[in-house]
């Protein structure tokens, strides 16, 4: 299996009133492609900042940092907006969709700042739509869809550069139950298209359909289980994925 | 990416119509003004130099003030103006006052003015009709006269004066030309005036010199050439008085009167320009407001791979367009006024490329100049805290 992200001791402090406080401590994780991983933490355990670190939004303070084969710990903005660009697809808790964006311009968005000719984007965006079943909800705004809707466009947003990672954080957060699991399928399907999923979540049932997870408490990694424990654990709570 | 942002300015300008009408009306106000002072500026210009041009741009005119031992010019003088390089002829003016006499009709104090037949030959667009004063009734100081269109009406009442004889200090004159009507501009107006051939003038009035002369050029470009031949000529003539003439150009004029409308139209301009400078203050503040509403929009585009530099492209291309939205609706107001004015002055509406590229180039500069500070603040935004501002 290709390696794909690999962080060795990666240590993040803040300055808090003047007092340096450790969020990351010697973090160390490697992911693999194909993976579908979920970060699984209480708030305040350090998942936040970890994500950030992985989504290149953060740099971390100390420690080493390969994703896709690029040395990404100590990139500067632009650098990192690019790296943005072509690794990472965000999903975010809140959707983050664009109010003033069709569904279609949405998901065209970061085609724009790769640089892709508008004919090539709408053809892409359409395709990726299509993917999430919303061919029929293209030239509708964010307000006039459902919230699993929205969170299905920006699924679609986020893969539709091919990244070679999907990050998501807490993706059913704002979502009741059953259109949460609608999302936790399609996450799923798109894993075994073979798409890497980092899913950071707080609910040990949601990360339950990912085939690995890490939990995190204060700034630590702890514990890992493996795909054949979690397919115990999902007979257990019935899931039946 | 450009075209983007472009489209997505102008939606941003659609979706806060109110606010943006309201930010924009400072630009709008301050380039109509400007390109309404600018337009009215030129348009009185150009009738003002126009005006003046017409009493002659290829003319010098000397005046000689004379001196203790020389009173004025003579006709040696005369002749040496007239073989200065590029001078084609000149024209003397003795002038005094008379009464006339029509029949029984007695008029006082009429001007009469002597001249020669290079005025008739130069300014030959000025006789309406007979004749002028030649070379002959020079020479021979033949009692001959071209009257002027307010003197035929007030003797002739409508009849043709031409072949009329009146009494010009006791000496019978036979009018041979009628001059056309000149514009209502007091200065060199010929409606009021009796022109004869200067040698009889100066006999008959008793005037022993000559103090006025237009000299008409072949070529205006060499008029500083010209001018100080003159000088030469002249200071000889009066024994290097230098007190004694002097030499007035109309070019000079000309540029002396487009000197004073250019500073008049920048100094208005300058005032005006303040109204932009605080249109251009509502657009930064309205600017500013625009980043901070958007922040988790600036966040999430971060998050979607914009470098700082995009981000701030696009907020100064929302800037520009804005400003260049208002300098377009400043510009037709401006000139709707300036053609109002037009109207209402009585003058010629001139709209140059150099107005339009005013109205454009200060619109975009205000748009760059405060569109920059919002823009760089959005474009600096940490992607984590503004996808937390929600």
């Amino acid at each position: 299996m290709k390696e794909i992200l690999n962080m060795k001791k990666i240590v993040k402090t803040y300055i808090l009133g003047g007092e340096a406080q450790i969020v990351l401590n010697e973090v160390d994780l490697k992911v693999y492609e194909g993976e579908f991983l979920s970060i699984l933490g209480p708030s305040g355990s350090g998942k936040s900042t970890l994500m950030n670190i992985i989504g290149c939004l953060d740099v971390p303070t100390k420690g080493n940092y390969v994703l896709a084969g690029q040395n990404v710990a100590d990139l500067n903005e632009k650098e990192l907006a690019r790296i943005r660009n072509r690794e990472i697809g965000f999903v975010f808790q809140s959707f983050q969709l664009l109010p003033r964006l069709t569904a279609l311009e949405n998901v065209e968005l970061p085609m724009i700042y790769s640089n892709i000719s508008s004919k090539l984007r709408r053809k892409k965006a359409l395709e990726i739509l299509e993917r999430v079943s919303l061919s029929d909800k293209t030239k509708n705004y964010p307000n006039q869809l459902s919230g699993g809707q929205q969170q299905r466009v920006a699924i679609a947003r986020s893969i539709v550069t091919e990244p070679t990672i999907l990050l998501a954080d807490e993706p059913t957060g704002a979502l009741d139950q059953k259109t949460g699991l609608d999302i936790m399928k399609l996450f799923k399907d798109l894993n075994k298209e073979g798409r890497t999923i980092i899913m950071i979540t707080h609910d040990t049932n949601i990360a339950n359909y990912s085939n690995r997870i890490v939990k995190i408490l204060d700034g630590k990694l702890t514990e890992e289980q493996k795909d054949n424990e979690i397919k115990v654990l999902r007979r257990d709570v019935g899931i039946s994925v | 990416m450009f075209r983007e942002s472009i489209k997505m300015s102008w939606n941003n300008i659609i979706n806060n119509k109110m606010r943006s009408f309201l930010t924009v009306l400072g630009i709008v106000i301050g380039v109509s003004s400007i390109i309404a002072l600018i337009t009215i500026v030129q348009g009185a210009t150009n009738s003002i130099t126009s005006e003046i041009s017409k009493l002659g741009a290829d003319k010098i005119t000397i005046q000689a003030m004379g001196t203790p031992l020389k009173s004025g010019l003579n006709e040696s003088d005369l002749e040496q103006i007239s073989k200065v390089e590029y001078i084609k002829g000149a024209s003397p003016t003795v002038s005094g006052n008379s009464s006339i006499v029509y029949n029984d009709t007695v008029i006082e104090n009429i001007a009469v003015q002597g001249k020669n037949e290079v005025y008739f030959k130069t300014e030959s667009e000025n006789l309406g009709s007979g004749r002028g004063i030649n070379i002959v009734d020079v020479e021979n100081e033949t009692p001959v006269a071209v009257v002027g269109s307010e003197i035929a009406k007030e003797f002739f009442l409508g009849e043709n004066p031409i072949g009329k004889e009146i009494l010009i200090k006791n000496r019978t004159y036979t009018i041979i030309g009628l001059l056309k009507p000149t514009s209502g501009f007091a200065m060199g107006s010929t409606n009021d005036v009796v022109m004869i051939p200067y040698t009889s003038a100066m006999k008959s009035l008793g005037i022993g010199s000559i103090t006025s002369v237009d000299a008409y050029m072949d070529n205006p470009e060499e008029s500083d050439t010209i001018m100080e031949s003159l000088n030469g000529v002249l200071s000889e003539s009066f024994n290097y008085r230098e007190d004694a003439f002097s030499v007035f150009n109309m070019q000079d004029m000309l540029d002396t009167v487009s000197n004073i409308t250019g500073m008049m139209s920048l100094l208005l301009a300058g005032i005006a320009s303040i109204s932009l400078l605080v249109g251009g203050i509502g657009i930064m503040n309205m600017m500013l407001v625009s980043v901070t509403e958007r922040t988790s929009e600036i966040g999430l585009r971060k998050a979607l791979g914009a470098e700082p530099g995009s981000i701030q492209m696009q907020f100064l291309i929302e800037s520009i367009v804005l400003c260049l939205f208002g300098g377009a609706i400043g510009f037709l107001l401006g000139v709707g006024i300036a053609f109002i004015a037009s109207i209402a002055i009585g003058f010629e509406l001139s709209l140059t490329y150099t107005t339009v590229l005013i109205a454009i180039g200060f619109s975009a500069f205000i748009g760059v100049v405060f569109g920059l500070t919002p823009a760089r603040k959005a474009s600096k935004l940490n992607p984590i805290d503004a996808l937390r501002h929600t």
